[in-house]
C-alpha cells in the first residue's frame, strides 16, 4: 500500500445514504481523498420554484428522514425573515422544543447503533445488542422519548405535521407535554448514564486544527437561531451568509463542496461545543468535564462524547421547557407575503443548515438555496481522511478499509441530505 | 393478542403495497386483531409489537423478482436478502427483526410477507401486478386469522 496503489471502499455502512471513498497513493503518501457521493441529485431547490411561501417547511422536511425539524425550522426561518414576521417567545420556545425531540431521536441512534460498535469491536448495532442488551435497551429508550417528544409537539416523529410558517397548526395541550416528564426525567438519567459510558472509550491520538463554524446565541446553547460565528473571528447575520460562504461542484461527489472566505471548515456538534460549551447549563457540563472533554474537542473520534453531551443537554432543555410550558394563543403569527428574500440557519443534529428564499409580493417562491451541514464538511472529512489514512498505510486493505470507515462514520454524515456518499478505494501511479 | 402491521411509503408506488394490504384487513379482520400502519422508522415496530404473540408483517421487496411475487417468510429465522436495505440511518425489516431477537423482543410468531413490487416512482399508484398481489396477501391473511378466531 506505500508504492502506487488505490484503495476503494465501495459503500460504506453504518452512514445515511450511498456513497463511497476513494484514496489515492504515491510513493508512500496519500495523494487524494474523495468522498464519492454518487447518490442521485434531488432537485429540491428546483422543485421549490413556483411553490407558494407557506409550502417549504413540509417540502423540504422530506430531504431527510433523520432530521426534518431541522429543514422546517430553517425553512420558517427564512421566509418569516423575508415576510418581516417576528414569532413570540412562547413560539419560538415550542420550538425549540420540538427540535430538542429531533437531537435526541438523531444523537442516540447515531451513539447507540450507528458509532459504538466502532469503539467496542462489533460490526453492527445488531452485533453489540446480543452481548450488551440493556445497553442498547437504554440507547432505544432514548431514541423512544425523543420520538415521543416529537409526536406531541409536532403530531408525528417522522415529517412532523403540525408546523407551519409563522408558528403551528396547534398548540399541544400543557397537560400532554407534562405527561411526558417522567419519560423525559429517565432519559435524562439514561443520557447521563450516556455520557459517562463514551467518555471511558479509548480513543484514536488524531487531533485537528479545524476552523469552527456554529450558530451562536446569547444566553442559550444554540439551536433554533442565532448568529453565525467561527472559531476563525466570523460573527455575521444568516443574512450576510453568501458573502462568505461559497458552493462548488467537484467531478466526484453528487454533493456540492462548500467554503468559508476559501477555506474548509467544520460545522456539527465538535463546533457547536467548542464555540458554545460556556452557555451549557453546570449539571451538564460538569458531565462533559467528567467524560473528558474541555471547553472544546479536536478530536472527531471523541465526537461521540459531544454527541452524548448534546443529547443530555436535549433532555435537560426540553424539561426546561415544558416545565415553563404555556400553550402560545395564537399558535402561530398571521401575516402576508411580500417581495423579499429571506435567510435561515438553525442547528441540525448534523451542523448548521442554511436556507434562503426569495418570494414574490404573491407569496410565490422565485427561488431557493439549502446548505445541508454534510455537504458544509465534506472538504474537512477529506483532508482528515488524507492524514489519517497517511498514517496507516502499513495495515492490510481490510484492515485500513474499515478504519476509515470508521473514521468517516465519526462525523455522521447524512449523504442523501447532502446529496447532492461511501466505497473505498486506493488508487496508486 | 394478535397484531397485523403494513409497513411502507404511501407516496411511492409500490412501496405502499403493506399498508394497502392492513387497510383492507383493518375493514374484515375477525375481533381482537389490531392493524398498525409503520411508514417511517422501521425501529417503531419494535414497540408495535411488545407483548403481542401473533404477528403479520406486510412489506414491499424489490429483490429482483418477478413482479407480484408474494414471499412468506417465518422470522423464527433469519430472514434473508429479500426484506434486507444498505443499512443506512433507518433499519430494513431483516435488521430489526435481528436487533428484536438480539434484545429478546420478538413475538413467539412473526410471519413476515413480502410483494415483490416494480414501480416505486413518487406519486405512482399500486402496479396491477402488486395490486394482485395485495389481494392475494389480504385473503391470505384473513383466512388464517378467521381459522385461529374458530
Amino acid at each position: 500500500m506505500t508504492h502506487g496503489s488505490r484503495l476503494r471502499v465501495p459503500g460504506l455502512t453504518r452512514v445515511e445514504g450511498e456513497g463511497g471513498l476513494e484514496l489515492v497513493v504515491s510513493d508512500g503518501r496519500v495523494t487524494e481523498a474523495k468522498l464519492d457521493i454518487y447518490e442521485p441529485p434531488r432537485f429540491f431547490e428546483a422543485l421549490l420554484r413556483g411553490r407558494r411561501y407557506t409550502e417549504p417547511p413540509d417540502i423540504t422536511a422530506r430531504i431527510c428522514g433523520i432530521c426534518p425539524v431541522a429543514y422546517q425550522m430553517s425553512a420558517c426561518a427564512a421566509i418569516e425573515d423575508a415576510c418581516g414576521v417576528r414569532v413570540p417567545d412562547d413560539i419560538r420556545a415550542l420550538r425549540r422544543l420540538l427540535y430538542c425531540g429531533e437531537w435526541m431521536e438523531s444523537h442516540a441512534l447515531h451513539v447507540y447503533l450507528l458509532h459504538a460498535p466502532d469503539f467496542l469491536g462489533y460490526e453492527s448495532g445488531i452485533h453489540l445488542a446480543r452481548d450488551h442488551p440493556d445497553i442498547v435497551t437504554r440507547g432505544l429508550r432514548l431514541k423512544k422519548a425523543g420520538n415521543h417528544l416529537m409526536e406531541v409537539v409536532g403530531g408525528r416523529c417522522v415529517h412532523p405535521v403540525n408546523v407551519k410558517v409563522g408558528g403551528f397548526y396547534r398548540a399541544p395541550a400543557a397537560s400532554d407535554l407534562r405527561a411526558l416528564v417522567p419519560e423525559l426525567e429517565q432519559a435524562r438519567r439514561d443520557a447521563e448514564e450516556t455520557v459517562a459510558w463514551v467518555g471511558a472509550f479509548a480513543f484514536p491520538d488524531f487531533g485537528r486544527d479545524y476552523e469552527f463554524v456554529s450558530l451562536r446565541h446569547t444566553g442559550e446553547y444554540p439551536i433554533t437561531s442565532g448568529r453565525i460565528v467561527s472559531s476563525g473571528g466570523l460573527d455575521i447575520p444568516p443574512a450576510t451568509y453568501d458573502r462568505h460562504f461559497t458552493e462548488f461542484q467537484v467531478p466526484h461527489s453528487t454533493a456540492l463542496h462548500s467554503v468559508l472566505d476559501g477555506n474548509t471548515y467544520l460545522t456539527g456538534p465538535m463546533a457547536r461545543y467548542s464555540l458554545n460549551s460556556g452557555l451549557l447549563p453546570d449539571e451538564v457540563a460538569a458531565a462533559a468535564r467528567a467524560a473528558g472533554l474541555g471547553g472544546s474537542c479536536t478530536n472527531p473520534f471523541r465526537s461521540i462524547v459531544v454527541r452524548s453531551v448534546e443529547l443530555l443537554y436535549a433532555c435537560a432543555e426540553a424539561l426546561r421547557l415544558i416545565r415553563a410550558y404555556q400553550p402560545p394563543d395564537p399558535p402561530a403569527v398571521d401575516f402576508w407575503p411580500r417581495a423579499a428574500t429571506g435567510y435561515g440557519c438553525t442547528e441540525a443534529p448534523r451542523g448548521l443548515l442554511y436556507h434562503r428564499y426569495t418570494i414574490t409580493a404573491d407569496g410565490t417562491v422565485a427561488d431557493a438555496k439549502i446548505v445541508p451541514p454534510t455537504s458544509q464538511n465534506q472538504r474537512a472529512i477529506e483532508a482528515d481522511l488524507r492524514d489519517f489514512a497517511a498514517a496507516r498505510l502499513g495495515l492490510p486493505p481490510d484492515r485500513l478499509t474499515a478504519e476509515c470507515e470508521r473514521a468517516v462514520r465519526s462525523y455522521d454524515p447524512c449523504i442523501s441530505c447532502a446529496a447532492h456518499f461511501l466505497d473505498l478505494e486506493v488508487r496508486g501511479t | 393478542m394478535r397484531l397485523v402491521i403494513g409497513v411502507g411509503n404511501s407516496d411511492r408506488g409500490d412501496d405502499a403495497a403493506g399498508l394497502a394490504v392492513a387497510r383492507r384487513i383493518r375493514t374484515a379482520a375477525p375481533h381482537g386483531v389490531t392493524v398498525r400502519e409503520v411508514d417511517g422508522d422501521q425501529l417503531a415496530l419494535l414497540e408495535a409489537w411488545d407483548d403481542t404473540d401473533d404477528v403479520h408483517v406486510v412489506d414491499a421487496v424489490c429483490s429482483g423478482g418477478r413482479p407480484g411475487t408474494v414471499h412468506r417468510l417465518d422470522a423464527a429465522q433469519p430472514l434473508g436478502v429479500c426484506f434486507t436495505h444498505r443499512g443506512t440511518h433507518t433499519f430494513s425489516l431483516a435488521d430489526v427483526i435481528e436487533l428484536a431477537r438480539a434484545l429478546d423482543r420478538l413475538p413467539a410468531h412473526l410471519v413476515c410477507h413480502g410483494i415483490e413490487g416494480t414501480a416505486f416512482e413518487l406519486g405512482a399508484p399500486l402496479s396491477q401486478e402488486t395490486e394482485a398481489a395485495v389481494r392475494l396477501v389480504t385473503a391470505e391473511i384473513l383466512r388464517e386469522l378467521r381459522e385461529v378466531a374458530g
